[in-house]
C-alpha cells in the first residue's frame, strides 16, 4: 500500500489554515504578520484543539493549543472558552459594566473575539448558553471585585485559566437538566487537556502554559542561522520542579506514589490539566456525581476508577505558568505544539526548519569533500537528495504543514523520506497511534520592522 | 591562497617534470643571491606603454606588441603571473565558434600555442586532441553544422559524424540520445597559466619589463590623453596604457578622475577535477563539448575535468572587489548538481570515478557575450581587453594580436568591429544591468541562438515616447544599443508561439504579419518609429563646420541648404567608419543621421578627427528627436493634408530637407527618405510633439489604408533594394567603391578627405572584393533553413565569400542574400581583382548549414521592376542607374 505525493499533501494538509494580519495603508501595524496552523491526526477523532483569535476590547492576539486526553471533550471546551475567560479578565471596569448593561437590557454586545477558525474547527452550539452564563458570572464577579488597578497581562492569564477549570468542575457537579448537556458536562470534567497559550501585543509577549505542550521562540543569530528558546516549561515528570512542585503539596508518606513510570499517580503524563476531575475531586464527591450521573458513565471503566494512592486530592492543577518576553527584532516566530510534535523533532530543528521555509533560504551546511573519498556516483546521490529536500520546502504554503511534513517524514539524514511519510500516512487507525500522536501547530511570525519600531520607542 | 590549486595540481601529477613555477622562474632569473622575499626592482620611470595585468591577455598583449617591435613596456600585475582566471581555467582551446572574428582568433590561438614550447622553452601542456561538439537535437546540429560551413571555408578542419562515430572517438560517451555531432580535429588542450608564463617569458626576453605584486591605482589623464599610471609602487609616466584587468577591468576603468566604461561583470564558474580513471584515460582522448547539457569534459592527468554553464549563474562582485577574495571562493556542490547530472548521462561509467575537487572560478562576461577590445572613447592611448566570457585561452593569442596591431598601426588586420569598446556607451554600464545581463549571457554560452534571438534582460532602458502607445497595439520588441524597437506588430488576435516554441532556424511564425506590412508599405502607408538612430548636430560660426566635413566625408556637402546627402566618412584605407545621412540644414549647420550602435563610436571619430575650434559646436541630438519613418505611395498624401503644404516631387524632390509643421506642430524636420528605397518622409519631431503628430499621422492616414510596421518589414524592403546597413554588411574594411557606391563619393570635389587616396586607388586598379546581392533559386521557403548571415557563398564550386545579411523578399518571393564575393587564383589562393564580369560570369551557391542552395548574383537592384511602381523612388535610385 502506498500513497503517491499527491495523495500525501491531501492528508497533511486537510487541515492546515493561515491567517496574514490585515495591513492599514500599505503597513502592518500589527506585531504579529500572521500564523499558519494545522493539525494532523493519530487518535480517531483527535484529541487536540486549537484557537486563534484577535482581543476586539483589547490589544493583543491570542493563540493557543490544547491536547486533550481521555477523550476530546475536556480540549474542545477549553478551546471554546478559555479565550472568552481570558479577555475578560483584561478587560476594564468600564467595558464590562458596558457589556453587562447590553446583556441586561437585551442589547447587541461588543465583540469581545475575532476568531481566526479552520472550517473544521466547530463550537458546541448546545452548550453556548450555559457557556454563556458560566461566563457572564465570571465577569459579574469582576466588575464587583474593581480593583480599580490595570489589569496585568500574567495575572489576568492565570485567573482566566483557573476560573475556567473551576465552572467545568461545578459545572460537572452542578448538572445540567437537559440530559445531551448534563452528558456534556460530565464528559468535559471527566476528560482532560493541557493547553498552551499564547498572547501577544507588541512587543509583550505571554505564554501561559498547563500541561506538556511547548511554546517555542524562532530566533535568527546575525550570521543567518536559526536558534531555539523555549518560551513554556513542560509539566510532567521530566520536570524537577514540577516534580518537586507536586511533592510538596501532599505529605511525605505520599511520596513514593505520587510519580510512578514518570506518570502522575502513575497514570497520568501531564502534571498540570484543565478537566480530570478524577485527580481534582474527592473520592465521595465522584462516586457520588458518577452515580447520580447518566448511563454511559457507569458504563464507563474508566470514569469509575479510582486512582491508586489517592488520599490528598486534589493532584493535579489547571493553574498555568506564564513567562513574560519581550519581542526583539531577532525574533522571527513563535511555534507553539502539542507533544507529538516534541516527541519527534528537537527543537533546534524545529527553529531552523520554520525558519529557512520562512525567510526561503535554505542553510544547509554545504558540502566539502575535503580529504574524504567520494565517488561522482555518491555525490550525485547526495546531491539529489538534497536537491529533494529543499523542493519540499516548496510543496508546503504552510509553515506548520511543512513542519509536519518533517515530524512524520524525516529519515536518519534529517530529510524527508517520501517513502517513510507514506507509510506513517497510511497506517490503519489502530495503530497510528502506536507509531505517532496527534500533532498540532501553530506557528506565528512577527514583524520585525514593527516590532524594532516598538522597541525604539521604548 | 592562489597557490593553493597549484598546490593541488603538484600533488597528483605524475610527471615531475613541470615549469618552475613563475615567482621562482624570476628569482632565478635576476638573481642568485636572493632566496627568502625577492627585492622587487624598481619601477622604471617612464615607459611607452604600460599593461595592467598579467594574465593570458596582457601576456599575450605584451608578447604581441614586443613582436610588432614596440620595446618599451612595462606589465604590471597585482600579484603573481597567471593567478587570476587565468590560473583556474580549464585550458581549452578551441575553433568552434560562431563569431567569425571570434573563430578567427581561437584559430591564431591554437597556431601560437602549438609552436610556443618551441618557441620560449617553457612548458605549455599543448595537446592536441581535438573537440567533439554533441548535438541532442535536430536544431543543434543545424547550429553545429553552421559552424562546421565557416570552420572548412577558413581551412580549419572539421567534420559532422553520426554518433556511432562519436563512440569510436571516445569509449565513455553515451551516445543513445545524440543525433550527431562535430569533431574538430585541431582543437587542443593547454595548461593556461604555463601559456600564460611562456609569453611572458618571451615578452621579456624581447624587452618588456613583468612586475609582480604591483597594483594600479589609477591611470592620469591630461587633455583626453593618457600621461601615466600611478601604483602603489609609485609613478610610471607613459603614453599608452593597456587595461588588462580581467574581471577588475570595470573598477580600474572607473578610479581614474576620467571615466573609461568597461561593461564586464564576473560570475562564478565551476569544473570538476578527478582522480585518474582506473584505466587511465588517453592523453590524446578528444575534448567533448555537449552544449544541450550545459558541460564540457576534458582529459585532465587520466581522470577528467568537466565544468559547464547552467542555467542560473552567480554573479559575483557586484558591488567591488573587497567583498571577497577570488582565492576565497568556495566550492559549491548543490549549484553543481545538474551538471554534475549531465556528466553522468553522458559519461555514466564515471560513477565510480573519485573526486579531486570542485574548483570555483570566477569568469568575466560582457552584455553581448562578445570579448572587449580597443581604445576607450572618453581617453585616446587607453586601450581595453578584457571580458573574454569564459573563452580567454581560445581568444588570448589572437585578440592579443589584434590589440597589439591596433595600438602599433592604429588600425588590427581584421574587423573587429564585433568586439570595439565603442560598441557600448555609458548607458551599458550600469551595475545593476551588467549584474541581471551576464546572468542571461552565461547560461546562453550553451543555449541554441537561432536567427534574430535577442536579450531578454536590461531591457527597456531607452525607449521612444510612443512605446506605450505602440505596446499597446501589439508591438513585438528587439533591442539595440539599449533602445527598444519594433520588430513587428501582431494584429489584434492573432497569438504567436510563445518565445521558446519560436525559435527557428526555419520559416518563422511571423512571416505572414511582416509580409502584410510590407505589402502596406508598397501599396499603401506605414508608420516605423525609428528613434533610435544616432543624431548629431554640428554646426559652427563661420564655414569651419563645412571645410571639416568636408575633410571627413568622402561625399561633397557643399550642397545647397536643404538638401540631403548619403555619405561616409572613411578612414585612410577608404573603409567605412560611418556610414549616414546629412542634411545642410543651414550654411553653417549640419544635421547628421547614423546608425543607433555608432553612437559611441562615430561621436569619438568626429572628436578624434575635427580641429579643436572653439568655434565649432558638436551636439548628441539623438535623445531630442522622435524619429518617424513614413514610408510607401499614400505618405505624400497624408504629409500634405496634415501640413497644408505642397509636397509634390516639384516641391520636394528626393533627398530633400526642410523644417514644416504637421498638425498643431510646427518645427517638424521633414526628410524625404525612408532607407529603404521606397517612396515616403522621415520626420524628427522634437519629442514632446511625437505623441501628437503619431496621432495626427494615425488619424489621417486612416483613409489611405495606414498602419504600423516595424523593422523587419524595413528589413526585407532594404536588403531586396541591394541597401547595405554599417555593422552588418559595412565595416571599417569595405570602401564605397567595393560595395557599388562610387556615385557617393566625389573623388573631384575640389577638397583633399580622407581616404581619397585609397579610393583613387582603387579606382585605378579595381577592388578586391565586391558587395554582391544573391537570389536564392531552388530555395523552398516553406521547408528549407533559412539563411542568416555568415554563410559561404561559392562560385562554380569555389569558395568566394560569405554573405553580411538576407531577408526574404515579398516582391521577389525569394530569398535575398548580400554579401561579399571575393576572386582568389585557384593555384596560389592569391587575392585578385573582382571585376564585374567576374561576378556575372559565375554558378552561385549559398552553403546554408552544409546544403547548397543556387543563386543568382547581381551587382544592381531589380530596379525595373521597382521603378515601374513609382517614379520618385528613381530618385533615390539614382546612383546606381548612373552605373
Amino acid at each position: 500500500f502506498y500513497l503517491t505525493p499527491p495523495q500525501v499533501n491531501s492528508i497533511l494538509k486537510a487541515n492546515e489554515y493561515s491567517f496574514k494580519v490585515p495591513e492599514f495603508d500599505g503597513k502592518n501595524v500589527s506585531s504579529v504578520l500572521g500564523f499558519d496552523s494545522n493539525q494532523l491526526p493519530a487518535n480517531a477523532p483527535i484529541e487536540d484543539r486549537r484557537s486563534a483569535a484577535t482581543c476586539l476590547q483589547t490589544r493583543g492576539m491570542l493563540l493557543g493549543v490544547f491536547d486533550g486526553h481521555a477523550g476530546c471533550a475536556c480540549a474542545q471546551a477549553v478551546s471554546e472558552r478559555l479565550f472568552y475567560y481570558i479577555a475578560v479578565s483584561l478587560l476594564p471596569h468600564e467595558t464590562l459594566l458596558e457589556i453587562e448593561n447590553a446583556v441586561e437590557s437585551g442589547r447587541a454586545l461588543l465583540p469581545i473575539l475575532q476568531w481566526h477558525k479552520h472550517p473544521n474547527d466547530y463550537f458546541s452550539k448546545e452548550a453556548s448558553k450555559l457557556y454563556f452564563n458560566s461566563l457572564r458570572t465570571y465577569w459579574q464577579e469582576l466588575i464587583d471585585l474593581n480593583s480599580g488597578e490595570t489589569t496585568d497581562v500574567k495575572e489576568a492569564l492565570i485567573n482566566a485559566f483557573k476560573r475556567l477549570d473551576n465552572d467545568i468542575s461545578l459545572e460537572a457537579q452542578v448538572g445540567d437538566p437537559n440530559s445531551f448537556l448534563n452528558y456534556l458536562v460530565l464528559r468535559v470534567a471527566f476528560s482532560g487537556a493541557t493547553a498552551c497559550v499564547a498572547h501577544v501585543d507588541g512587543v509583550d509577549l505571554h505564554v501561559a502554559n498547563t500541561g506538556d505542550s511547548r511554546a517555542m521562540l524562532g530566533v535568527q543569530e546575525e550570521d543567518g542561522s536559526w536558534s531555539a528558546v523555549n518560551l513554556s516549561y513542560d509539566h510532567n515528570a521530566q520536570n524537577e520542579h514540577e516534580v518537586e512542585r507536586v511533592k510538596m503539596e501532599h505529605p511525605r508518606s505520599e511520596e513514593k506514589s505520587l510519580v510512578k513510570q514518570d506518570r502522575l499517580l502513575g497514570l497520568l503524563m501531564p502534571f498540570r490539566a484543565f478537566g480530570d476531575v478524577k485527580f481534582k475531586w474527592s473520592i465521595e464527591l465522584q462516586k457520588r456525581v458518577v452515580e447520580s450521573g447518566p448511563d454511559q458513565l457507569n458504563d464507563n471503566e474508566y470514569t469509575k476508577f479510582i486512582p491508586p494512592n489517592y488520599h490528598t486530592p486534589p493532584y493535579l492543577t489547571a493553574e498555568p505558568e506564564v513567562i513574560h518576553h519581550k519581542l526583539r527584532p531577532q525574533d522571527k516566530f513563535l511555534v507553539l505544539a502539542t507533544d507529538g510534535l516534541w516527541e519527534t523533532m528537537h527543537r533546534q530543528d524545529v527553529a531552523r526548519i520554520v525558519g529557512e521555509y520562512l525567510t526561503g533560504v535554505h542553510h544547509q551546511q554545504p558540502i566539502a569533500v575535503g580529504g574524504y573519498k567520494v565517488t561522482l556516483g555518491q555525490m550525485h546521490g547526495l546531491l539529489t537528495e538534497r536537491r529533494a529536500r529543499i523542493s519540499s520546502v516548496f510543496e508546503d504554503q504552510n509553515a506548520a504543514t511543512h513542519l509536519i511534513r518533517h515530524a512524520v517524514g524525516n529519515n536518519e539524514f534529517g530529510a524527508v523520506d517520501h517513502e517513510r511519510l507514506s507509510k506513517m500516512l497510511s497506517l490503519p487507525e489502530e495503530l497510528a497511534r502506536m507509531y505517532r500522536d496527534d500533532i498540532t501547530i501553530i506557528v506565528v511570525q512577527f514583524n520585525s520592522h514593527v516590532v524594532g519600531a516598538c522597541q525604539s520607542e521604548q | 591562497g592562489a597557490g593553493m590549486f597549484l598546490h593541488l595540481l603538484s600533488r597528483v601529477r605524475r610527471r615531475p617534470v613541470r615549469p618552475p613555477r613563475w615567482s621562482a622562474w624570476m628569482r632565478c632569473r635576476r638573481s642568485a643571491a636572493s632566496t627568502a622575499e625577492p627585492h622587487p626592482i624598481p619601477l622604471p620611470a617612464q615607459a611607452q606603454v604600460v599593461i595592467c595585468g598579467g594574465g593570458i591577455t596582457g601576456t599575450s598583449v605584451a608578447y604581441h606588441l614586443s613582436k610588432l617591435g614596440w620595446k618599451d613596456i612595462v606589465l604590471l600585475e597585482q600579484g603573481r603571473l597567471a593567478a587570476g582566471t587565468t590560473r583556474f581555467c580549464a585550458g581549452i582551446v578551441s575553433a568552434a565558434r560562431p563569431v567569425a572574428i571570434e573563430l578567427k582568433m581561437a584559430d591564431y590561438s591554437n597556431r601560437l600555442y602549438e609552436q610556443l614550447e618551441q618557441e620560449t622553452g617553457v612548458t605549455t601542456g599543448y595537446m592536441k586532441t581535438g573537440s567533439i561538439s554533441l548535438a541532442q537535437t535536430q536544431d543543434r546540429l543545424i547550429s553545429l553544422k553552421r559552424i562546421a560551413s565557416s570552420l572548412n571555408v577558413m581551412g580549419i578542419p572539421c567534420e559532422i559524424i553520426t554518433p556511432k562515430q562519436v563512440a569510436q572517438l571516445h569509449p565513455l560517451i553515451n551516445i543513445h540520445d545524440l543525433v550527431g555531432a562535430m569533431h574538430v580535429p585541431g582543437d587542443a588542450l593547454v595548461s593556461s597559466p604555463d601559456v600564460s608564463l611562456a609569453l611572458a617569458t618571451a615578452a621579456s626576453r624581447n624587452g618588456v619589463q613583468i612586475h609582480e605584486r604591483t597594483s594600479v591605482s589609477h591611470v592620469l589623464v591630461q587633455k583626453g590623453r593618457v600621461t601615466g599610471v600611478e601604483t602603489d609602487r609609485g609613478h610610471i609616466s607613459c603614453q599608452y596604457f593597456v587595461n588588462c584587468a580581467g574581471q577588475w577591468a570595470y573598477e580600474l576603468g572607473l578610479s581614474g578622475e576620467e571615466h573609461v566604461s568597461i561593461p564586464v561583470h564576473a560570475c562564478e564558474h565551476f569544473y570538476l577535477l578527478t582522480y585518474p580513471l582506473k584505466e587511465p584515460l588517453a592523453s590524446s582522448i578528444p575534448t567533448i563539448v555537449d552544449p544541450d547539457g550545459r558541460i564540457y569534459i576534458r582529459n585532465w592527468q587520466g581522470g577528467i575535468l568537466s565544468g559547464g554553464f547552467e542555467k542560473n549563474p552567480k554573479p559575483l562582485f557586484t558591488e567591488g572587489r573587497n567583498q571577497l577574495e577570488i582565492q576565497n571562493l568556495q566550492e559549491d556542490w548543490d549549484h553543481f548538481e545538474p551538471l554534475l547530472s549531465a556528466l553522468l548521462r553522458r559519461m555514466p561509467d564515471l560513477e565510480a570515478l573519485q573526486i579531486m575537487q570542485l574548483v570555483n572560478c570566477p569568469e568575466t562576461f560582457t552584455p553581448d557575450m562578445r570579448c572587449i577590445m580597443g581604445e576607450s572613447p572618453a581617453v585616446r592611448g587607453y586601450f581595453v581587453l578584457a571580458g573574454m566570457n569564459s573563452a580567454g585561452i581560445s581568444y588570448g593569442g589572437g585578440a592579443g594580436k589584434y590589440l597589439a596591431e591596433w595600438m602599433v598601426n592604429g588600425y588590427p588586420s581584421e574587423n573587429v568591429w564585433p568586439l570595439d569598446l565603442k560598441r557600448f556607451g555609458s548607458l551599458q554600464s550600469s551595475r545593476t544591468f551588467l549584474r541581471h545581463r551576464v546572468m542571461e549571457v552565461m547560461p546562453l554560452i550553451c543555449d541554441l541562438k537561432v536567427p534574430r534571438w535577442d536579450f531578454q534582460t536590461g531591457r527597456q532602458l531607452r525607449t521612444s515616447p510612443l512605446y506605450d502607445r505602440l505596446d499597446a497595439q501589439g508591438a513585438r520588441w528587439m533591442e539595440k544599443h539599449g533602445f527598444e524597437r519594433v520588430k513587428y506588430f501582431v494584429p489584434p488576435g492573432k497569438d504567436l508561439l510563445d518565445l521558446d516554441q519560436s525559435k527557428t532556424f526555419y520559416k518563422p511564425d511571423w512571416f505572414d504579419i511582416v509580409g502584410s506590412e510590407v505589402k502596406c508599405c508598397k501599396e499603401a502607408v506605414c508608420v516605423i518609429d525609428m528613434s533610435s538612430f544616432t543624431k548629431f548636430e554640428i554646426s559652427s560660426t563661420g564655414d569651419q563646420a563645412l571645410a571639416s566635413l568636408q575633410y571627413l566625408f568622402s561625399n561633397d556637402l557643399d550642397v545647397p541648404v536643404g538638401h540631403v546627402v548619403h555619405t561616409g566618412m572613411l578612414n585612410e584605407q577608404g573603409g567605412y567608419e560611418n556610414d549616414c545621412s546629412i542634411a545642410r540644414l543651414s550654411k553653417r549647420s549640419f544635421f547628421m543621421i547614423s546608425p543607433t550602435d555608432q553612437q559611441v563610436h562615430c561621436w569619438s571619430w568626429l572628436k578624434n578627427h575635427l580641429p579643436s575650434d572653439s568655434n565649432l559646436t558638436m551636439e548628441d541630438v539623438t535623445w531630442k528627436y522622435t524619429a518617424l519613418n513614413l514610408i510607401g505611395p499614400r505618405a505624400v498624401d497624408v504629409l500634405s493634408e496634415l501640413s497644408y503644404a505642397p509636397i509634390t516631387p516639384d516641391h520636394f524632390p528626393s533627398l530633400f530637407c526642410k523644417e514644416m509643421s504637421v498638425g498643431y506642430a510646427n518645427g517638424i524636420r521633414v526628410m524625404s527618405i525612408t532607407h529603404t528605397g521606397e517612396p515616403g518622409f522621415m520626420l524628427y519631431i522634437p519629442i514632446e510633439y511625437a505623441l501628437h503628430v503619431y496621432n495626427e499621422v494615425m488619424n489621417m492616414g486612416q483613409k489611405y489604408g495606414i498602419r504600423n510596421a516595424g523593422y523587419y518589414a524595413l528589413r526585407s524592403l532594404r536588403i531586396e533594394k541591394f541597401f547595405a546597413f554599417w555593422g552588418q554588411d559595412l565595416d571599417a574594411f569595405t570602401t564605397p567603391m567595393e560595395c557599388g557606391r562610387e556615385f557617393q563619393v566625389k573623388l573631384e570635389k575640389g577638397m583633399e578627405f580622407i581616404g581619397q587616396e585609397a579610393l583613387l586607388e582603387q579606382k585605378q586598379h579595381g577592388v578586391y572584393k565586391r558587395f554582391t546581392m544573391f537570389i536564392l533559386e531552388d530555395h523552398d521557403t516553406d521547408m528549407d533553413l533559412w539563411p542568416w548571415w555568415g554563410e559561404p557563398i561559392f562560385r562554380n564550386g569555389h569558395y568566394v565569400g560569405k554573405t553580411t545579411s538576407s531577408a526574404y523578399s515579398y516582391t521577389l518571393e525569394r530569398h535575398v542574400c548580400l554579401g561579399f564575393v571575393q576572386h582568389f587564383d585557384e593555384k596560389t589562393g592569391e587575392e585578385l581583382v573582382v571585376t564585374t564580369d567576374f561576378i556575372n560570369q559565375g554558378e552561385y551557391e549559398i552553403d546554408i548549414a552544409g546544403q547548397r542552395f543556387q543563386a543568382k548574383a547581381k551587382l544592381y537592384p531589380f530596379s525595373s521592376l521597382f521603378t515601374q511602381r513609382r517614379r520618385k523612388d528613381e530618385v533615390e535610385l539614382s546612383g546606381y542607374q548612373r552605373e
